[in-house]
């Protein structure tokens, strides 16, 4: 992980880390529900990135600006309220100017809050840089996110229906593969995905003489660190999420949240 | 009456299976499915979260529309399943140790899960009644239990395999999951024949 000489980071190479070398989805494997649920339009994977995007930009500044603020013990409950309220922010906006896109990404649209990217990005990134810096993280990631999404619409849609954002690209004559935009489709479309970012990734790895590495096991750092279990340094994370869990929860029952006490502070914060 | 509550429970678990057609809770499925016991007791803990979640914010959302806080919805919802997992944790340590012993790993990681927050506010949308959402939250957290069920027998099969290079991993894992999703694609139509809801 970057994250120790973050600080360090020109603005450029901050934001460019999102782009391709720690992209959420593709290679950290973060938020892969949106990533599968939403890709069947190209118009849908953009308003869904876009909107994620948003809310990690926002989220990440001010779990930025409240770093020094919020207890160390209870700060994934007050990520998450702040998180929250800029989903609620992204929905009355998308439901007032977007009916369509409202009715289209439906339920996942409330779902980031529980996107691992975002909470990620605030335990991992803004919690311990100053705003600005956030902000161009966030930015970064959003736009990754934003990328691989249309990346994987684009295939969908086009293999699925024959178009691109609604207009029909396959000549007419070729029979849509209607499995394409049916869950299955989704799953398959994403491994080959990441199956050619890994491909990417190990012919360049050969070309300077670095060691090829394999694809992840398993989008593990992602959920245990959304619990803040996780120590993103620890090598056992690439095991097993469920052996690091149970020597890790000892630990966290320690920490035992005041949540009463950060609903106050959360919404304080974002008034 | 029966047949409509084994229609929602059923359409829960098989059609509208909540990892396999609406991608809920994908972390957990690819994360702690690679065990049997791990998956059985993921799933076990999901589906107690998920009914006991229900239980509590389907009153919650009546009050919200009471008092014309609607808006608060998705705060209210996450702020309400973090702090019940929570609270369950402890109750659950403090009076049921071998229960504990069996899904206390688990619950932390469900906090943040997207499938307990996406099947409170599934409920609201679907405008179900009380007994209606509970039995549909049995449904999910059945559903989600069965899909992570399955796919540990696949992936035991899957360590043997030798794919390509770049497809080691995540990337035939998810091909698999693409594959028994497939399977799930043959049940959607046949509830609606079955209990004619």
């Amino acid at each position: 992980m970057a994250n120790e000489a973050a600080a360090k980071q020109s603005a450029w190479e901050n934001f460019s880390k999102g782009l391709l070398t720690e992209n959420p989805s593709l290679r950290q494997m973060l938020g892969l529900c949106p990533t599968l649920a939403v890709t069947t339009a190209v118009t849908n994977g953009l308003g869904m990135g876009l909107a994620t995007t948003f809310v990690l930009v926002c989220s990440g500044v001010v779990v930025s600006l409240l770093r020094k603020v919020i207890p160390n013990s209870v700060r994934i409950p007050a990520f998450i309220t702040i998180i929250a309220s800029f989903v609620t922010l992204v929905m009355m906006l998308v439901e007032a100017y977007l009916p369509a896109l409202n009715d289209a990404l439906g339920i996942y649209l409330p779902l980031i809050v529980v996107n691992c990217i975002v909470l990620g990005r605030a335990e991992m990134y803004a919690s311990k840089n100053p705003p600005l810096a956030s902000a161009i993280d966030g930015l970064g990631m959003g736009v990754g996110f934003t990328i691989s999404l249309v990346l994987m619409s684009a295939v969908r849609e086009l293999l699925g229906a024959g178009t691109l954002a609604g207009i029909q690209i396959m000549p007419s004559f070729i029979e849509p593969m209607i499995i394409m935009v049916t869950p299955p489709g989704g799953f398959a479309v994403l491994g080959v995905l990441i199956a050619g970012s890994v491909w990417l990734e190990q012919r360049r790895a050969r070309k300077e003489g670095r060691p090829v590495e394999a694809a992840p096991e398993s989008p593990c750092d992602g959920c245990a660190l959304a619990c803040g279990l996780n120590d993103p340094a620890s090598p056992d994370c690439a095991r097993d999420a469920a052996d690091v869990l149970v020597a890790k929860v000892e630990a966290a029952l320690e920490e035992e949240p005041r949540i009463v006490r950060v609903e106050v502070q959360g919404e304080e914060a974002d008034a | 009456m029966m047949a409509q509550y084994a229609s929602i429970l059923f359409s829960m678990i098989l059609v509208n299976n909540f990892v396999l057609v609406r991608f809920l809770g994908i972390c957990p499925f690819l994360g702690v499915s690679k065990k049997f016991d791990s998956a059985v007791g993921m799933g076990a803990a999901v589906t107690l979260v998920m009914v006991i979640a229900i239980a509590v914010t389907w009153p919650l959302q009546q009050l919200l529309v009471a008092w014309g806080l609607e808006y608060l919805q998705t705060i209210a919802f996450i702020l309400v399943i973090a702090t019940l997992v929570q609270l369950l944790e402890m109750i659950i340590k403090k009076f049921i140790p071998p229960l504990y012993t069996a899904l206390g790993v688990y619950l932390p990681l469900i906090t943040t899960n997207c499938a307990v927050l996406g099947i409170t506010i599934t409920c609201i949308d679907e405008g179900y009644t009380y007994p209606q959402a509970l039995v549909a939250g049995l449904g999910a957290g059945l559903g989600f239990l069965l899909a992570m069920v399955l796919f540990s027998g696949v992936r035991r099969r899957l360590e043997d395999a030798e794919p390509p290079e770049a497809f080691r991993g995540m990337p035939i894992t998810l091909i698999s999951a693409a594959i028994t999703a497939l399977s799930f694609v043959g049940f959607s139509g046949v509830i609606d024949h079955l209990f004619g809801a």
